[in-house]
């Protein structure tokens, strides 16, 4: 069941995505353009515009224990093709932002295979930890 | 003696929750100078009404000042009250204390003091009014009508039916608009040429109704009740009189172009009628795809024409007409695909637009009706609709909604499935928007009819292997959606036809966003234009349907017959006027009037004014380096008294506008004398 927010603790929220993302989402009228385009939408538990819909609702602990924020790609299809020019690849950029901010990492540093450490360009080892690391 | 009122209205609790209209009124009465101060719940009411008539009569008032709502709204009001009570209308001002000052502040004493300076500088203007008389002028008792599309047919008739000649003016060689090319038409379905051929043939043989085709607005000049109109019209080659249609010069003529009627889908020759049921029936030479008339490369035509209606003479001609009103009905078109870059369009010939598909669909059509592919003429066995292809889009494309796509593409699914049996209509749409009569009936009845309806967007179309894949998603399942089809058609919105731009710089009116022609008033004057005497009909004023647009049509043409039937028109005499002894004939106001409202003349050496003509814009009057001009209602007396009572602040208001009293008067001996005390030197070494 979609849970509804008391209408400060929702506009907190609505209001701190705005400030981190510099996106206005609530302008998203649920067109569903950026599903339609996303390589992953089918892939993901939450597909684009449902991630919008719910920080619209301010349900971040949902999307924070969502898979789809962990699917972007960061390719840009969405934000490219949007009506109302809203970067979702930004709106889930904050969401593992905020589990940054919980200490909590995707993944173990160790765990990565030493072939992959010395093989891989060091950028995309970066991204890596900006991305799932803490 | 002058003897001035003020009247402070509380519009409920609208200025007098914000504004401390009691204070005001206090401030106002303590001063001793005004004969009357009075504040009441509601000015605009019957019993307010006659409170300030009666108060102007027993009191013999001789200006008057109602602190209220906008001007725009109440200054009729309240100015035919101050005539009823014997006081020239144009001694009442407003000072609008509600959209420019409660409205806009919240309830602090600084709200007040604003609204006292308001008031104040309405109260300085009265002081220094004149009493002006309202111009009159003939009226010329017939109407333009620009664009001859439904809208534009619609008021001609009803005009011309109620005994007022009117000129209709079109730009195509034919009338009938957009409304011509469609199929069939949403809720009913009936055959759209069939209810619109009867309307052109009535206005064509209609006595008091004269139709210029191929002609366009050259020039505007004038004002409500006389305006003086220069149509040009296009050389089309053939004599309108004299030619039958019979067809004898197109079936000789070399040249095949595309049909822009039938969207290219069937072809022309260079000279043609665009369409069987065309009004007029006269063929036109289209000299840009001609092989040449000058120097003559064919001649083929005019040596089929045994009549002789072929001249290849003909030069534009310009035809001058008065008219007293305008109805303004040049409809819309639709907005350019190509625009529509993930979309296909210009890649993929099987994706068109709405207006493509309805000669598809169309009985009389090129295909007589049968849906095929234009790429290779096959019949579709899968078609997509795409809604909001470029609507609801305001980072991108159009951010309005068009408004009549829901209904059109649900008429095309259902149309599609009526013509190829066994055909499958997909349908993506954002929201189903079916207001209106019968329309929400007309979107189930196509869902019953087995169109598949698609919640979301389609972000891209792209072919594969000789078919055309749509990923769409369909955000009620949760995912991404990928229909592979055979032909895509785009529900492209409307946009104001082009040329709009032009005409709206002709003929001085107002825009909204988007292009479309504004209205003076929303919602209680949606039909009158910013510009007197202007009136809107159909499209040209934002997406509509064809019952939207002739109801508008019939609503303008009710407002065109009310002004032309009045005796003469009364202009508010809110205009320049000049000095004439003062004037050193420099002529700077002619050249500055955008209007054309001043006058040089010549024997007498002095730039006078065309009231009629004058809009009040003040222009000459700023500019007038002699000080000859003045602007009637906003003479430089009362703008410098109404700007020195507002810097003076709310403490001295009074004090500014009537004068210090007299025991404030500054004794100039007494001062000096202090001076020459201080200084220790005499009083006339001061001096």
């Amino acid at each position: 069941m979609v849970r509804i927010l008391q209408p400060e603790e929702r506009r907190e929220a609505v209001n701190r995505m705005h400030e981190l993302s510099n996106q206005d989402i609530l302008l998203c009228l649920q067109c569903g353009k950026c599903t339609a385009g996303c390589p992953f939408s089918n892939d993901m538990d939450l597909a684009p515009h449902q991630i919008v819909r719910m920080a619209q609702l301010g349900l971040i602990d949902e999307l924070k224990a969502s898979e789809a924020i962990w699917y972007c790609a960061t390719c840009f299809t969405c934000v490219s093709r949007c009506p109302v020019a809203i970067d979702i690849a930004a709106v889930a950029e904050v969401i593992r932002l905020y589990l940054q901010m919980d200490d909590e990492a995707r993944f173990d540093p160790e765990s990565i295979p030493k072939s992959l450490t010395e093989n891989a360009p060091q950028q995309a080892l970066v991204s890596l930890y900006r991305k799932f690391g803490n | 003696m002058s003897r001035y009122g003020i009247f402070i209205c509380h519009c409920g609790k609208n200025i007098a929750e914000t504004v401390d209209v009691e204070e005001l009124t206090r401030r106002f009465s303590e001063t001793g100078k005004l004969t009357v101060v009075e504040d009441y719940t509601y000015l605009c009411s019957d019993p307010g009404q006659n409170m300030i008539r009666d108060s102007i009569r027993d009191n013999r008032l001789n200006g008057v000042v109602i602190a209220s709502c906008s001007p725009t709204l109440h200054e009729p009001t309240f100015r035919a009250v101050a005539e009823q009570a014997g006081l020239n209308k144009y001694k009442l001002e407003i000072a609008n204390i509600r959209e420019q000052c409660s409205w806009v502040h919240d309830a602090t004493p600084e709200a007040t003091d604003k609204a006292e300076s308001i008031i104040g500088a309405a109260l300085a203007r009265v002081m220094h009014a004149e009493p002006l008389v309202p111009i009159k002028s003939p009226v010329v008792r017939k109407a333009l009508v620009i664009g001859g599309g439904i809208a534009g047919i619609q008021s001609a008739l009803d005009i011309a039916d109620s005994g007022i000649e009117v000129i209709l003016v079109e730009k195509d060689p034919s009338i009938g608009g957009h409304m011509a090319q469609l199929s069939e038409t949403f809720p009913t379905l009936d055959c759209s040429q069939c209810i619109l051929t009867p309307k052109m043939v009535a206005i064509n043989r209609h006595p008091l109704v004269k139709i210029y085709t191929y002609s366009e607005i050259e020039e505007i000049a004038g004002s409500v009740g006389d305006f003086k109109v220069t149509i040009k019209q296009k050389p089309r080659y053939v004599k309108p009189d004299v030619c039958t249609a019979c067809g004898d010069c197109s079936a000789v003529c070399p040249v095949v172009v595309p049909n822009e009627f039938d969207m290219g889908l069937k072809s022309r020759k260079a000279i043609y009628i665009p369409f069987p049921q065309a009004v007029p029936a006269v063929f036109t030479l289209d000299t840009d795809k001609c092989l040449g008339l000058f120097p003559l490369a064919c001649g083929n035509c005019r040596d089929a024409c045994s009549i002789g209606a072929i001249d290849y003479d003909m030069k534009p001609t310009y035809v001058e007409e008065h008219v007293g009103a305008v109805v303004v009905a040049t409809g819309f078109d639709l907005y350019d695909m190509s625009n529509l870059g993930e979309y296909g369009y210009d890649q993929i010939a099987d994706v068109v637009d709405g207006l493509y598909f309805e000669r598809l669909l169309s009985a009389s059509g090129p295909t007589d009706g049968v849906v095929r592919r234009p790429s290779d003429g096959t019949i579709p066995k899968e078609i997509v609709f795409i809604q909001c292809a470029g609507s609801r889009e305001p980072e991108r494309h159009k951010g309005y909604c068009s408004k009549i796509c829901c209904m059109y593409t649900a008429k095309h699914a259902m149309l599609y499935q009526h013509s190829v049996h066994g055909g499958q209509s997909y349908v993506f749409y954002i929201d189903i928007r079916a207001g209106g009569r019968d329309y929400e009936e007309f979107y189930r009845r196509a869902l019953d009819e087995g169109v598949v309806y698609v919640r979301g967007k389609v972000s891209k179309v792209y072919e594969e292997n000789g078919k055309i894949v749509v990923r769409g998603s369909d955000t009620v399942a949760g995912g991404s959606v990928e229909v592979r089809a055979d032909m895509v058609v785009l529900a492209t919105p409307m946009e104001p036809a082009r040329g709009t731009d032009e005409l709206v710089h002709k003929l001085k009116l107002g825009c909204a966003e988007g292009g479309w022609i504004r209205e003076i008033h929303p919602k209680l004057r949606p039909i009158e234009a910013v510009t007197p005497g202007f009136f809107l009909a159909g499209a040209i004023q934002g997406p509509k349907d064809i019952p939207e647009s002739v109801a508008q049509a019939s609503g303008a043409a009710s407002k065109t017959i009310g002004l032309l039937n009045s005796e003469e028109m009364v202009k508010e005499p809110i205009v320049a006027a000049i000095n004439e002894d003062l004037c050193v004939g420099c002529r700077l106001c002619v050249q500055m009037c955008p209007y054309n409202a001043r006058v040089w003349e010549e024997d007498r050496r002095v730039a006078t004014v065309n009231a009629m003509l004058c809009e009040g814009c003040g222009v000459c009057a700023a500019g007038c380096p002699s000080g000859a001009t003045r602007q009637d209602g906003f003479t430089d007396a009362q703008i410098v008294a109404a700007v020195e009572a507002t810097l003076e602040g709310p403490k001295d208001l009074i004090r500014k506008i009537f004068g210090p009293p007299s025991s404030d008067i500054v004794d100039i001996e007494k001062e000096m004398q202090e001076m020459a005390d201080a200084d220790g030197v005499s009083v006339e070494a001061v001096k």
